[in-house]
């Protein structure tokens, strides 16, 4: 792999720049593989490249039904926080936020991964005592946050309105190491990175069926034939359930449409990005200027890929009472992703009643943040059949009862 | 140099002169003129900047799909950036700046980038700024944002007002064009309910335009007529709605229709709001919404006077006004002669028309020779020469890579590579694509349209929006089309006899890249995106690179990801992409069209709803008093409770003390309306009681209320609250204040789904009832002196509820106590709330009596150990972690919960359960603080053991007092936890019991 740099793009522009190779290539799928993985998403992605680097497994496909990246990667309002209240959801999401602080070193690629610090705003007085709550959990947990004033929040965020008048802002959890990130770039990054290790990126390959021997994977059917594999894992958000179905057992999961828009670009004018659960909604604003701006998700399942109008007028409405200046502002494009929902509205990284096969879903509204994490402790899990970053994530959870609910601190999507 | 011709302009006034300013800069323009044509004719061909090289930018278009020509318009409260000049319609006293430079339009500093481009290609941003890791954010990631970025920032509170409208019809026509009146004239004869949509200030779209270069007619009468005559027909039809300046912005599901209507854009100071959103549902929607012209991709196509074909002409007939003395046209189509001889025919001069086609063009060309005009068959243009303004042209063969043959001056190009039908509102619900290689382009395949529920379609394109480029095409394309949608909704068309006579025209040919042998400095220059400086290069680049993905090529350049949103850039953008990946362009597909059409002002998107009226507010019927006396409020849903009622000079936290003690030592009140009340009724009322709660409900007996908790179906308490048994058949439920509305959905849908054939009704009337706790140890005595009925403990005991006449309002009376003490609750209809509320303060004031805030009442429940939805519960805590045994019933075979309650998790004796805590000092133990324990666990994190769930200074005990959730809690009393603030400094508290207040209940039970 050619090393990418400014000095690589300044030789390069005195050939016009058509030098520069792939990043990525467009292999045709071997005969057999010792990990498949269904799904290049940031997640599936992740996961290939740890079991690259640290566990030393290399032949390793990641087939894709579309292209990479094409999902809730590419989605998403790419916002970074570890900020969560219960320990096994704060230990793998600040571990993919301590990722994301070297991701563009480690990749070789720019991630573009902004540390501008999170805001969560306190609106009632059940929000205050909810994000103090969360604060000294964060302090036990390593993840550095801080419970601030409302002047403190005015000041970090200058075209905010704290004074209401319905829901004055009492206060905010800051989480100054939160942050945003080039969503596509994170997927385009590893997907080189894995390409580089001699993984083999399939795109355009649809699953479709999981051949099994005496309970234990043996490999996929796909659009473009038969793969053998060791070991499957299964990384394919909104439609979990389907590959799920294929390979005979059901996820405790539902699929809804989340959505989010994009202003027109305008100069820079907020530094941090705002969530506001109260009123239901967050913004931040994208380097080329754009207010990124989501809400909550569709009430109904669906697998469309848009939601229904009114979920938009309610997050611009909450977002034009927490910053009235954007009222002058224009909605450029609204999208939809589905995202893959679970009970207790955390995620699924498990074995499954088929040997060989692991899971790793039901990231709602939440996983880009987690990418790196997920990818590292589901590798683990892979390779070694035990990570203390899934131990709590598992499928039997539910059985059990041992829920691992973030309600209470998401309360918007995210 | 751009300039007004001194006759012409079929949009303008000339007898109505206005005047403006541009940058400071006082300027002249007409009635009917866009800012963009009045621009023009004062000679300002330059714009703007572009958003990454921050090249000089000139108007490119004269409509919706204008990427370079876009302002900050307004100032102050008004003031809004990024919009397009050309959709800006010129008013007296208009104020417009320009955008994305410094220090001025003329001299950019950011220019430096475009000296620079060579160095920032597509996506150079990945490969660089990695090091040292620190500066993306203190240093690369400032300086890019500071380049990026396009308009300036609105300062001030949005000064207009928005609203919404609703909207039902059969029929919605989106597009005033030829076709879209046709379809809608139509549809108002078949006496469907026509809505009938016009983005821009004027009917007929281009087809006038066009006429007035071609001298097409439409039976036998120049196309205005036509216009003129349907426009006057559709004013006769009471069924046909016709709006001008509404645009549709997006098709949902279901016919859902988003309309969105500039009312005072054009009239700043007209009364009433600046915009309205439509929300419509339509039985059918046809998208007559015509075609984009498409730029032609050669070096200097975005040097300021280069111009798309048709809004070369849209300026001249339209407005009046010239781009260029010397206008060259180039063309892959005959559609662009139109063009060429609109320039002839206004006196200006036309030195060459070059057309890519090797064999030329039809009925047109000839016209334009026999003008006189010189045609160049098979040449393109290798290069355009000048920077903020065009200067010239060097011609070459179209075939070659680029060796000039001839040199031509001109400030002004129009160019044509053919037309795009606008697919947008067809796609936004599902519509597909179908690539008509004649025309080069994608239009809907009607075949797979947008499908309702049933599997009907609910979507029909018409006129140019379908294909139909020609106009006697158009005029019978929207025939058949709106033919279709009428007869979808049961509608009969009669026919209209409508010809067209206009000129032939032969087959336009792809052109992509101009000249097709263009070299890699040629391609740098070509310009795809104009707004976000994506060239021919880019793409090229992106696919080399293996962002193969029509998707990813998109989001590797920026490549239609502009406020134009590719309006202009995406076919071109695909065709480059689909050469360098050697397959057909069909197989590269398109990017998604996404709403809106064009962007919609987020004003509108909130409507009214902002402010005070953001969300409805929920008063009790004794709000007014409150607010009277001062009531510090809390915000809880959409309710606002009173926090506490501080007096002159106190702090809050000196009125809770105050309203406790006179409550615990005399008598208080609370206004508890908040409370959910909900009425169960029915045979199986009980039964299914005994399904949503914990406790047996269904044993209650008439006059008696019992306390009871509701569980989700995975075990944990989600609400609590006293059931009333007002007779055999009925239960009034009360719920917290936040889950009135929750519970209600809850019992619902267990209702409609699941135990749908058992003879139940529920009903929320929670603000049909005002409701009053009278507290305290004189609450019967104050209760008393308004009523004659008896009130003593033997006829309403604690826990028992009975109907008597206070004040004379009848009045439910229920014994129940979240305080510990003597307690009333007191419900009357809600009418008659506040006469009873000041008639309990008057018969109290012997006693002092004065009403107490939800600070209080949760530090009064505190101190009793009485569990508060929301505090000790908080989605993860079973009735069992609470120590509340007792009211989980164990003689019912089944309630919501119950099974989730067995598994094993749940069923663990190593969960947290529910405790008193007392510092060891008297302190107030700090808010969500957790008890650690030793050790960390296998992800490093500090162990825990326990955390507090409520934390209060209780001013009854004199102390701070708190409830915590601690790891086998109740066999550890005594035992003392440390519990760590954020600030460093630690706590340390003794597990004691919950209850710190009159334990044996004796004070409530008097």
């Amino acid at each position: 792999m050619r090393r990418y740099s400014a000095w690589a793009v300044a030789r390069e522009a005195t050939r016009y720049h058509e030098g520069w190779e792939r990043a990525w290539r467009a292999p045709e799928p071997k005969k057999r593989y010792d990990v498949v993985i269904v799904g290049a998403g940031g997640h599936g992605l992740a996961t290939a490249y740890y079991l690259g680097k640290n566990h030393g497994i290399t032949n390793v496909a990641v087939i894709e039904k579309g292209w990479l990246g094409g999902g809730n990667t590419g989605r998403n309002t790419t916002i970074i926080r570890s900020n969560y209240l219960q320990d096994s959801s704060a230990a793998i999401y600040e571990k993919a936020r301590s990722l994301y602080e070297t991701m563009s070193q480690d990749l070789n690629y720019n991630v573009m991964f902004s540390p501008r610090g999170v805001i969560m705003l306190a609106q009632t007085e059940h929000e205050v005592r909810g994000y103090q709550r969360t604060a000294h959990a964060n302090a036990l947990q390593g993840v550095s946050t801080e419970f601030i004033s409302p002047q403190r929040v005015k000041e970090l965020v200058p075209i905010i309105d704290i004074s209401g008048p319905r829901y004055p802002v009492l206060g905010g959890l800051w989480q100054a190491r939160g942050g945003t990130a080039r969503h596509d770039a994170v997927a385009w990054g590893y997907a080189r990175a894995c390409s580089d290790m001699g993984m083999d990126i399939i795109q355009k390959c649809e699953v479709t069926g999981i051949r099994q021997e005496g309970g234990r994977v043996t490999g996929v059917g796909t659009t473009k034939g038969a793969i053998d594999c060791g070991k499957l894992g299964i990384v394919v958000a909104g439609h979990s359930g389907h590959l799920a179905e294929m390979a005979g057992f059901r996820l405790p999961l539902e699929s809804v449409a989340l959505q989010a828009l994009v202003s027109e670009p305008i100069k820079p004018c907020m530094d941090v990005v705002v969530m506001a659960n109260t009123v239901h909604g967050y913004m931040s604003q994208s380097d080329k200027g754009e207010m990124v701006i989501g809400g909550g998700t569709d009430a109904f399942n669906n697998y469309t890929q848009r939601g229904s109008f009114h979920h938009i007028e309610e997050t611009v409405r909450a977002l034009i009472e927490t910053f009235p200046m954007i009222s002058r502002l224009k909605m450029l494009r609204q999208w939809g992703g589905i995202v893959d929902v679970t009970g207790d509205r955390s995620p699924i990284l498990s074995k499954t009643p088929v040997e060989g096969v692991f899971i790793n879903s039901g990231w709602g509204t939440g996983g880009f943040k987690a990418i790196p994490g997920s990818g590292f402790g589901f590798a683990e899990l892979m390779a070694k059949g035990y990570s203390p970053l899934t131990a709590e994530f598992g499928l039997n959870r539910f059985a059990e009862g041992r829920f691992v609910d973030e309600s209470v601190a998401a309360g918007v999507a995210h | 140099m751009s300039t007004r011709l001194s006759t012409g302009g079929r949009l303008i006034d000339r007898t109505k002169p206005m005047s403006y300013t541009f940058n400071g800069k006082r300027m002249k323009g007409f009635a009917g003129d866009t800012l963009a044509s009045a621009l023009l004719a004062g000679g300002q061909m330059m714009m703007g900047r572009s958003f990454k090289y921050h090249r000089p930018r000139g108007v490119v278009a004269s409509g919706a799909e204008e990427p370079n020509a876009l302002v900050g318009l307004g100032q102050g409260a008004a003031f809004e950036p990024n919009q397009r000049a050309t959709t800006t319609e010129l008013f007296d006293g208009l104020s417009a700046t320009s955008q994305n430079h410094w220090p001025s339009l003329e001299f950019d500093v950011g220019a430096i980038n475009n000296r620079l481009a060579r160095f920032f290609p597509a996506g150079f941003y990945y490969k660089t700024f990695m090091f040292p890791r620190v500066a993306w954010k203190k240093l690369y990631e400032p300086i890019v944002r500071q380049s990026a970025g396009l308009g300036a920032v609105p300062k001030e509170r949005d000064g207009d007002t928005y609203e919404h409208f609703y909207g039902f019809f059969d029929l919605v026509v989106v597009g005033g064009g030829i076709s879209g009146l046709i379809a809608a004239r139509a549809a108002g004869r078949a006496g469907l309910r026509v809505l009938l949509m016009e983005q821009t200030a004027h009917w007929g779209g281009r087809a006038p335009v066009d006429a007035a270069a071609d001298g097409a007619t439409v039976n036998d009468a120049p196309v205005d007529k036509l216009v003129e005559e349907i426009v006057a027909d559709l004013a006769t039809m009471p069924n046909v709605t016709t709006r001008l300046r509404m645009m549709a912005a997006g098709v949902y599901d279901h016919g859902y229709v988003l309309g969105y209507e500039r009312l005072t854009d054009h009239a700043p100071e007209a009364p009433g709001p600046r915009h309205r959103l439509w929300r419509i549902r339509a039985g059918q929607i046809v998208t007559a919404t015509g075609a984009i012209e498409r730029p032609l991709s050669f070096a200097g196509n975005d040097i300021p006077g280069v111009m798309l074909a048709s809004a070369t002409r849209d300026y001249i007939v339209n407005y009046g006004v010239s781009p260029g003395d010397r206008v060259v046209v180039v063309t892959n189509n005959d559609d662009a002669y139109r063009t060429a001889i609109a320039v002839k025919k206004a006196g200006l001069d036309v030195p060459i028309i070059v057309d890519a086609r090797a064999a030329g063009g039809g009925a047109l060309a000839q016209a334009a020779r026999d003008l006189g005009i010189r045609v160049e068959n098979g040449r393109a243009i290798a290069k355009v020469h000048g920077k903020k303004q065009v200067e010239g042209v060097s011609i070459c063969a179209q075939a070659g890579e680029g060796g000039v043959l001839e040199e031509i001056a001109c400030d002004a190009v129009a160019m044509s590579g053919g037309w795009s039908p606008v697919v947008h509102l067809w796609s936004h619900c599902g519509g597909k694509l179908t690539w008509d290689e004649a025309q080069a382009h994608f239009r809907p395949d009607v075949h797979n349209s947008p499908k309702g529920d049933a599997g009907e379609t609910f979507v029909t394109p018409a006129g140019a929006a379908n294909g139909a480029m020609q106009l006697g095409d158009v005029i019978a394309d929207a025939g058949e089309m709106a033919g279709r949608a009428i007869a979808a909704l049961g509608g009969t068309v009669r026919a209209e006899p409508v010809t067209a006579s206009a000129p032939d025209e032969v087959p336009m040919q792809p052109v992509w890249l101009m000249p097709q042998g263009a070299g890699p400095k040629l391609r740098m220059k070509a310009w795809l995106d104009y707004q976000n400086d994506v060239k021919v290069s880019d793409v090229q680049l992106a696919a080399r690179e293996g962002y193969e993905s029509v998707e990813h090529t998109k989001r590797y350049t920026t490549l239609g990801m502009a406020t134009d949103q590719g309006k202009l850039s995406n076919i071109n953008g695909l065709a480059i992409l689909s050469d360098a990946l050697g397959q057909p362009i069909p197989q590269t597909g398109t990017t998604t069209f996404r709403p809106p059409y064009t962007p919609i002002s987020m004003g509108a998107i909130a409507g009214t709803a902002r402010g005070a009226a953001f969300q409805p507010l929920r008063r009790t019927p004794m709000h007014s008093w409150h607010e009277e006396n001062n009531a510090h409020w809390e915000p809880v849903g959409q309710w606002r409770r009173p926090y506490c009622y501080p007096r002159t000079g106190e702090s809050h936290a000196e009125a809770v003390s105050r309203e406790i003690n006179q409550t615990r030592s005399s008598v208080g009140l609370l206004d508890a309306s908040t409370l959910g009340k909900i009425i169960v009724k029915g045979p199986d009322a009980g039964r299914f009681l005994d399904m949503l709660y914990t406790n047996m409900m269904s044993t209650l007996k008439p006059g008696k209320c019992r306390y009871g908790l509701m569980c989700s179906e995975n075990g944990f308490l989600i609400d609590d609250g006293v059931v009333a048994r007002l007779d055999e058949e009925t239960f009034l439920c009360h719920t917290t204040t936040g889950g009135a509305e929750s519970i209600h959905a809850h019992m619902e849908e267990w209702l409609q789904t699941e135990w749908w054939d058992w003879k139940v009704y529920t009903a929320n009337v929670t603000e049909q009832w005002a409701q009053i706790a009278v507290v305290g140890p004189k609450a019967r005595a104050v209760l008393q002196t308004l009523s004659d009925d008896d009130l003593s403990a033997e006829t309403l005991p604690f826990m028992a509820w009975k109907e008597v006449t206070l004040a004379g309002i009848k009045a439910r009376v229920f014994r129940i106590s979240f305080s510990g003490e003597l307690s009333f609750e007191v419900a009357v209809p809600a009418g008659q709330g506040m006469a009873l509320w000041l008639a309990l303060l008057d018969a109290g004031a012997e006693h002092g009596i004065m009403p107490y805030g939800t600070e209080a009442l949760h530090v009064m429940r505190a101190e009793k150990g009485f569990i508060m939805i929301g505090d000790e519960t908080d989605g993860t805590v079973i009735p069992q972690d609470l120590n509340l045994h007792w009211a989980l019933s164990k003689k019912k075979d089944d309630y919501l919960g119950k099974r989730a309650q067995q598994r094993s998790h749940m069923a663990d004796p190593n969960r947290w359960k529910l405790v008193g805590l007392e510092t060891l000092d008297g302190s107030v133990l700090p808010d969500g603080a957790y008890a650690v324990a030793e050790g960390v666990n296998e992800n490093g994190q500090k162990r825990t053991q326990g955390r507090v769930t409520s934390t209060y200074h209780s001013p009854t005990l004199n102390r701070g007092i708190a409830m915590g959730l601690v790891l086998h809690g109740p066999d550890r009393m005594g035992e003392v936890l440390e519990f760590p603030g954020t600030d460093g400094t630690v706590s340390k508290a003794r597990i004691v019991d919950p209850v710190f207040y009159d334990k044996d209940g004796e004070k409530q039970n008097v």
